[in-house]
């Protein structure tokens, strides 16, 4: 659905140049074909749909210039005709008026009210129909990727008049990957409807193809062959069919390992962004903040907000947001820290219960303020759809740009830890809060500002989240947990930890979810770590020396 | 001369004490006097759903002890007396389930109504036998407590203390939570156990029922209070302490701390599963949401609120903060939280020994007579 919303897009943008330009010129008239295609487009007011399947028919092989915008249209359920005169428009509607503009001449017709046109009404068996024909005009495009859609589109229900494209374009085609689409193509269609030998040679062709429908198509042949006995061309043909599906489901069963990882790391992307500032303040102040989850959640809201205050940049939304969460989650943070955290310094349990406490309070303040139900925020353009590496393996971009987030924000936080003089009193507190007093490190500005850049951190989190699910009051309690099992797998010795906690722990989650259902597999994961800290109290990476103990 | 002997040890012989042994059989008596007895047009009629209402009280009551116990004398944090206590519900919710027999809405004798509109044939091997009494009696302390000894064994061996312990118990009761939400786990999923009709072979919903439980959780209370006070006062009670405050010398001078705690801890959970157990019956109803990590960090703060380590303070925290919620989640739904929000802020902050330490505070400064030793030891012991 992704690709195809893509390709919607592509073909759109590509052609609405087109339109846009046929407004201008006069269509020449008289010619047969012409009239052909004048009249297959008027005829698609008939109410019948396989009238309409015909007259599609014919504007599609019409070659007309305007067909493809048309069948685009029609798919969109852009085309109306109007109750009237029947004459078929192209129309935009909003609340109770239509713009519409004729179909065929394309020359404005202004506005008219909504209820004085209809549209031209599609079922799924034309919509199938739409979009072969849209691939098969699009065969010809400038464009690579709409080419490639194409071809794909074409493969999925390989016919005569397909072949026939494939066959024809296959010469002219300079695209590896489109032209390997084709010979796929060739060979499916004569696997399904050539003799033995044929059957012999496509499969070789397509034992190296990923596409769904090419192993349906095999296991289907392979079911297909019956006899008793087989005679030793059949016999050939279902071992090697047998060989060819085992090495397709090898090849699958790889890739979809390969995704699995994807998501685990893109889970454990998320997570380390949660857990990271959670790590330094137990690190630095051996307290838990309860309220972390509930920066995360402001973080969120932050997205939310700007995307409110600025609707027409929804596609800088997040990098404005990341900055600006940063600030002000690092902000409440560090008053959090100043009015009620530092008085209760050495008493790291009721610690644990005032920020629980501030945790409530947040959470119903946003729900009172903004509202008690979820919130959808926008994703910009470049962080939706998929980076399609085969037709086995996707991966999203806005995971993908999580990773690379989480990456940076790691590198950043190692180089502030390890490079600058905040970073080495932060390390030092760590290790021996008396001795690092002692020589002269103010403390309780270390532990302020710590406390200020763990919220921050969350906050960034919060704005990453934001692209991954809806905005909403308990949106910080979901991963809270998460985190914390994260800094207790991972310790609080140094970055590490948490990094190699959250990795495990994002995909140990994707990889068991499949096979016990995803409860079941928190609850397993739960267990794994009670069970873990057995044998390491402290987690795997732990703090070591004298004051490690209490 | 009662002051000496057991009871009086145990009950008796400070203010505290005597004044939660004092409430506690006044209203087990007053209570359903004034709800059987006296006229419903009368000033002093108590209406049922008040003797359900402090019967709720009663059995948090005993939970916020099970929590002071762990809390106030071990120094464990412990995030996860709510699955405890939930156990002990399930136990009684069980038992109940299987005495509504064919009353329910699919008329199965056998099974319960959840099972049948799941379209499960038989009975699991884990729900038989809870028709009877005296099993279920025994899985209301047996459930709770294996899981106690269970994880405080793993727990404690490996000397997982402090807040990693809290995290621990909290993701223990998440775990729970996520699982017994499940449909196919077999206690009834999302929509828990409920539609209860009768316990022993009485309706659950007369007033007489209602009154034989109230008074039975008062009981509970009173010898679950009995019991931590035993614990509290013996030799047990005392390293208990010393653990709490200084744990590697206790296990310095020879002390098998880790078995010390175990035990404590496993009488909490029994104590709270005992709790959830006298909780159900009265509510009608328990499902996965009393595992819900919230729910056990609430109770953590009824004991913060009353004092902790005093254990008549929980029992005051418990109907103190109850009381305020149904007040207010009667008046103000949005409020009550920000209102136990502030509270966990202004307890820990302020009031570290809670309601009981206040009280002690402010009569240190109002008597001259008092020594600055008591106002140390920020308790009420009498001489």
């Amino acid at each position: 659905m992704r690709n195809f919303a893509l390709l919607l897009i592509l073909c759109g943008s590509l052609f609405s140049a087109g339109l846009s330009w046929s407004n201008d010129i006069e269509i020449k008239p008289d010619t047969i074909s012409e009239t052909i295609f004048h009249d297959a487009i008027n005829g698609l007011s008939s109410k019948s749909f396989t009238k309409k399947k015909e007259y599609i028919q014919a504007i599609a092989t019409s070659k007309d210039s305007q067909a493809l915008v048309i069948l685009q249209q029609l798919l969109d359920g852009n085309i109306y005709f109007l109750k009237k005169t029947k004459t078929i428009v192209i129309a935009k509607l909003d609340n109770k008026n239509a713009v519409i503009r004729n179909a065929i001449s394309g020359t404005d017709l202004g506005v008219i009210a909504k209820k004085r046109i209809k549209k031209v009404g599609i079922n799924n068996k034309l919509r199938r129909q739409l979009k072969v024909e849209i691939a098969k005009l699009s065969l010809d495009s400038p464009n690579k990727a709409v080419r490639q859609q194409a071809a794909e589109e074409i493969l999925k229900d390989i016919n005569k008049s397909g072949l026939q494209l494939f066959t024809g374009r296959l010469t002219i085609e300079k695209d590896d990957s489109i032209v390997e689409i084709m010979q796929t193509g060739i060979a499916l269609y004569s696997f399904k409807n050539g003799s033995v030998d044929e059957q012999l040679s496509a499969v070789k062709t397509l034992s190296n193809s990923l596409y769904p429908e090419v192993k349906n198509t095999l296991s289907n042949g392979l079911r297909s062959i019956t006899g008793n006995p087989l005679s030793t061309e059949k016999q050939e043909l279902k071992h090697t069919l047998e060989a060819s599906i085992e090495k397709i489901d090898f090849k699958l069963g790889w890739y979809k390992q390969l995704e699995n990882i994807f998501f685990g790391v893109s889970l454990g992307s998320v997570l380390l962004l949660a857990a990271v500032g959670l790590a330094i303040t137990f690190g630095v102040m051996g307290v838990i903040n309860m309220a972390h989850g509930e920066m995360l959640m402001l973080g969120a809201y932050t997205t939310y907000i700007i995307q409110q205050i600025m609707p027409n940049a929804i596609a800088y939304s997040p990098l404005i947001a990341i900055p600006i969460a940063f600030v002000f989650t690092a902000l409440v943070g560090v008053i959090i820290e100043r009015s009620i955290i530092r008085h209760l310094y050495g008493r790291p349990l009721e610690t644990l219960l005032a920020t629980f406490g501030i945790s409530l309070i947040l959470q119903q303040a946003v729900r009172t303020i903004i509202s008690p139900q979820n919130r959808a925020v926008a994703t910009p353009e470049w962080m939706s759809g998929s980076l399609q590496i085969n037709p086995a393996l996707a991966l999203t971009y806005n995971r993908l740009y999580i990773i690379l987030f989480s990456i940076a924000v790691l590198i950043g936080l190692m180089l502030l830890l390890q490079k600058t003089r905040f970073g080495l009193q932060v390390r030092a507190v760590t290790q021996n809060r008396t001795m690092a007093k002692a020589m002269g490190i103010r403390t309780d500005w270390i532990d302020a500002y710590t406390f200020g850049l763990g919220s921050g951190i969350a906050g960034m989190a919060g704005v990453a989240l934001s692209q991954l699910t809806n905005v909403g009051p308990n949106l910080g309690q979901a991963y809270i947990i998460d985190s914390f099992m994260v800094v207790v797998f991972g310790g609080v010795g140094n970055l590490w930890g948490t990094f190699f906690g959250a990795m495990t722990l994002g995909i140990a989650n994707k990889y068991l979810e499949p096979m016990t259902g995803a409860v079941i597999a928190k609850v397993v994961i739960l267990v794994f770590i009670i069970l873990f800290i057995q044998k390491r109290p402290r987690g795997m990476f732990a703090l070591k020396g004298r004051s490690a103990e209490n | 001369m009662l002051q000496h002997s057991l009871i009086g040890r145990l009950l008796l012989n400070d203010t505290g004490s005597r004044v939660l042994t004092f409430c506690c059989i006044a209203l087990a008596v007053i209570v359903p006097v004034c709800n059987l007895i006296i006229p419903s047009d009368s000033e002093f009629h108590v209406s049922t759903y008040s003797v359900t209402l402090i019967g709720k009280y009663l059995c948090y009551a005993l939970l916020a002890l099970s929590v002071d116990l762990v809390w106030g004398y071990l120094g464990i944090l412990s995030l996860g007396h709510g699955a405890f206590f939930a156990l002990g519900g399930y136990a009684m919710g069980m038992y109940l389930m299987r005495q509504i027999g064919d009353r329910g809405v699919y008329s199965n004798p056998e099974l319960p109504d959840f099972m049948v509109f799941l379209n499960w044939s038989e009975l699991p091997w884990y729900w038989q036998g809870f028709d009877q009494f005296p099993l279920m009696l025994l899985m209301v302390f047996l459930a709770p407590g294996i899981l106690a000894f269970v994880f405080g064994w793993l727990a404690f061996r490996s000397r997982v203390t402090g807040v990693y312990l809290s995290i621990i118990t909290q993701a223990m009761t998440y775990a729970l939570m996520l699982a017994f939400f499940q449909n196919n786990f077999g206690f009834g999923g999302n929509n828990g156990l409920t539609d209860f009709k009768e316990i022993l072979g009485f309706n659950l919903q007369a007033d007489n029922t209602r009154n034989a439980l109230f008074i039975a959780s008062a009981a509970a209370l009173l010898l679950g209070y009995a019991i931590c006070r035993f614990i509290a006062q013996s030799r047990l009670g005392s390293l208990t302490m010393a653990i709490r405050d200084a744990e590697s010398r206790v296990r310095f001078m020879g002390y098998r701390d880790e078995h010390i705690k175990l035990f404590i801890f496993v009488i909490s959970a029994l104590l709270a599963g005992l709790a959830g157990a006298l909780y159900v019956p009265q509510v009608g109803i328990i499902n996965p949401s009393e595992f819900a990590p919230i729910r056990s960090i609430e109770m953590v703060i009824w004991v913060a609120i009353g004092g902790r380590g005093t254990l008549y303070g929980a029992v005051l925290g418990a109907f103190v903060v109850n009381y305020a919620k149904t007040i207010f989640t009667a008046w103000a739904p949005e409020v009550w939280l920000f209102i136990l929000g502030g509270i966990f802020v202004f307890v820990t902050v302020f009031m570290p020994k809670g309601l009981v330490g206040l009280y002690a505070q402010l009569r240190t400064r109002f008597s001259r007579n008092s020594s600055s030793d008591k106002l140390k030891r920020g308790s009420t012991d009498e001489k």
